[in-house]
């Protein structure tokens, strides 16, 4: 389930907000907040629509997991989805490197 | 290419409400409701398209990675295509829509590749259109929608249909949930694209997937088919929400205590699953998978990798957890029954795609999803489209249709005893999830679960209407309760085991019963058998 929103990253521009298929957001007079975490599904596209890397999704499914946005910043994971599918600059050229083609079948 | 200036008109509507005149209303915006939306538009109709969520993040596809059942146009590839999984779907399939469907799919993707979708090109320079990145695709999607004139509401669930005095479909209602307000859209047309029902399992992106659309369209009548297929699950970390259950082709499953399971396996194997999750837990290790297939992977999917990586498992060395999420009709087969090659259904006005509709037609009883409902979504997605807006117009110009509202359940005031939604949602997960009610199916355990169903259906439609705050809730359990009512109604009159269907009191496929079970009604759910075609023709021929 979503579990941070990175106060530091966030520049409230709301994509969040409009994008969680779930609404598990709502708009604040600051950054959103996380007002619904249990109506997470865990799809992770917040994540990817985030322009800042500032959310982060716990992969636990069923039940909160607690994390800290201070030790999250230590390691890659803020924005690692992102990099991975090519939605950002750097990675662009990851968008068509699908090669599911070669696994089907098996 | 056409483009569409003609947009659906935003009229005058009292306080708390909005209101727009449109020739087709799509409610839906996952992969089947786009194309339809787009199709419709380029007849020139003026589309409205609702979705619950946001058009573009919301269903099952955007948040995963599908196959598509793309074939080039080579005739023996195609028969091949359409031979390979017959048996698997108990003979159910159709050989007239399986051809029809490969032909829609193979112009739709070509489409999609001219949009800018990009596909992947193979080490001799062929591109490869067997695959679609969910996030990417509906991305696309959502733009080629906008662009084609239609006007898109999102975090705006349909509550509610619309019928005319001869009970024709003729629009929808439902609440704007950011904006607190409510909506109705009058429209010649409707286009029935809300998914399957997956029962707030927590699949990927399936938590938006209740069956909204099948309680919305059996309040006016419609009919289901193929319901009995509806016990589809998929393999999941025991923690985590990321079903790929292609990937678990390369894994050994094992029992706590390291031995292996035996004939466990993704593919024909997964009943040994959930017999060994039964008894206790189950442990998987893509231990199968070598150096290239890792790369692959990885590149192909990399949200499969999200649970593992952010909890220190390396999923090819270690052994983690897995369980068997309950999909019900997303990968199931059974949905709306469709009529004829428009897409329509039973009722005048109504069309349906994608999931929302049966998939019985090209997949029979049996699918592990992706692929051909993939490729079904963008196929029948582009027919409803079609179909609703030749329906629309052979309706002429608006005159003044006196319109009622369809909803029942939720939304009358009788008893002085509320709706509970979440209590309710739990009560069907307690009948729709256990292995030993809905995966191996037995009637003198069906009996107990349908009698509980039935008379928490007579418990809900007696209570009050819901608050405007439990109102969406409301209705997405009781929908949730209707979708298993048909369910297990639809498998207690299919007396053999064919497809997903599995009964342990009938374990045999038998010759006699190819054919389909019809179901439908609220209050009073019934079912009935229709003849395969090919039995009709056999039947004629004699």
């Amino acid at each position: 389930m979503i579990e941070v929103i990175d106060a530091e990253r966030c520049t409230s521009c709301d994509i969040c907000v409009n994008v969680c298929p779930t609404n598990v957001f709502d708009k604040t007079d600051g950054i959103p907040v996380i007002a619904r975490q249990s109506d997470c599904q865990t799809c992770f596209l917040c994540e990817l629509y985030c322009p800042e890397d500032a959310l982060y999704v716990a992969p636990h499914a069923d039940t909160p997991c607690p994390t800290d946005v201070v030790a999250l910043r230590e390691t890659a994971a803020l924005g690692s989805y992102r990099r991975a599918v090519g939605w950002t600059d750097e990675t662009r050229d990851l968008r068509g490197i699908d090669r599911s083609y070669l696994l089907f079948g098996h | 290419m056409t483009t569409n200036d003609r947009r659906a008109e935003q009229r005058p509507a009292p306080g708390g409400s909005v209101e727009f005149d449109a020739d087709v209303l799509v409610i839906g915006g996952g992969p089947a409701g786009t194309w339809a939306a787009v199709s419709a538009a380029e007849r020139g109709a003026r589309v409205v398209l609702a979705d619950k969520g946001f058009c573009g993040t919301s269903g099952a596809t955007a948040a995963a990675g599908t196959g598509v059942w793309y074939v080039d146009p080579d005739p023996a590839l195609r028969e091949a295509a359409m031979a390979n999984r017959e048996k698997l779907g108990g003979h159910l399939q159709n050989r007239r829509w399986m051809a029809r469907v490969l032909d829609q799919t193979y112009q739709d993707s070509n489409r999609l590749a001219a949009w800018g979708y990009p596909y992947p090109v193979d080490d001799s320079g062929k591109p490869q259109r067997n695959s679609l990145q969910g996030p990417e695709y509906m991305r696309l999607m959502r733009k080629r929608t906008k662009q084609a004139g239609v006007t898109i509401l999102d975090h705006s669930p349909a509550l509610e249909l619309l019928v005319d005095d001869d009970g024709a479909v003729a629009g929808a209602s439902g609440v704007r949930r950011q904006k607190h307000d409510r909506w109705t859209v009058r429209a010649k047309a409707v286009v029935i694209a809300t998914g399957g029902c997956a029962f707030l399992s927590r699949t990927l992106g399936s938590n938006v997937l209740t069956g909204d659309g099948y309680l919305m369209a059996a309040e006016v009548g419609a009919e289901f088919s193929s319901m009995e297929f509806s016990n589809a699950y998929a393999i999941s970390p025991a923690f985590g929400s990321v079903t790929k259950t292609l990937f678990y082709g390369w894994a050994t499953f094992s029992y706590e205590d390291g031995s292996v399971v035996p004939g466990a396996a993704s593919k024909g194997g997964r009943s040994a699953i959930a017999r060994a999750l039964l008894q206790g837990p189950v442990y998987a290790r893509l231990d199968k998978a070598d150096g290239n297939v890792q790369r692959d992977m990885r590149a192909s999917q990399p949200n499969f990798f999200l649970p593992f990586d952010r909890t220190a498992i390396d999923p090819f060395r270690d052994r983690f957890p897995v369980t068997l999420r309950l999909e019900g009709t997303v990968r199931g087969t059974g949905g709306l029954r469709i009529v004829d090659d428009s897409c329509a259904t039973s009722v005048p006005g109504l069309y349906a795609a994608g999931d929302a509709a049966t998939r019985e037609l090209i997949c029979g009883g049996f699918t592990g999803g992706g692929s051909h409902n993939a490729a079904w979504a963008m196929s029948s997605g582009t027919w409803a489209g079609w179909g609703a807006a030749d329906f629309a117009r052979q309706l002429g110009p608006a005159r003044q249709r006196h319109l009622a509202s369809a909803g029942t359940v939720a939304f009358r005031s009788r008893s002085n005893r509320p709706l509970e939604p979440a209590v309710l949602a739990k009560a069907v997960q307690d009948e729709v999830y256990p292995y030993e009610l809905n995966y191996f199916r037995h009637a003198s355990r069906l009996d107990g679960a349908l009698a509980r169903l039935d008379a928490a259906w007579v418990d809900v439609s007696a209570a009050d209407a819901a608050s405007k705050d439990d109102l969406l809730r409301a209705r997405e359990s009781a929908a949730m309760l209707a979708t298993s009512r048909w369910m297990y109604r639809s498998a207690l009159a299919r007396y053999e085991s064919r497809g997903m269907h599995r009964r342990d009191d009938y374990p045999d496929q038998d010759d006699r019963q190819r054919h389909y079970v019809t179901s439908g009604g609220l209050d009073e759910v019934w079912t009935a058998v229709r003849p395969h075609a090919d039995a009709s023709y056999a039947e004629a021929a004699e």
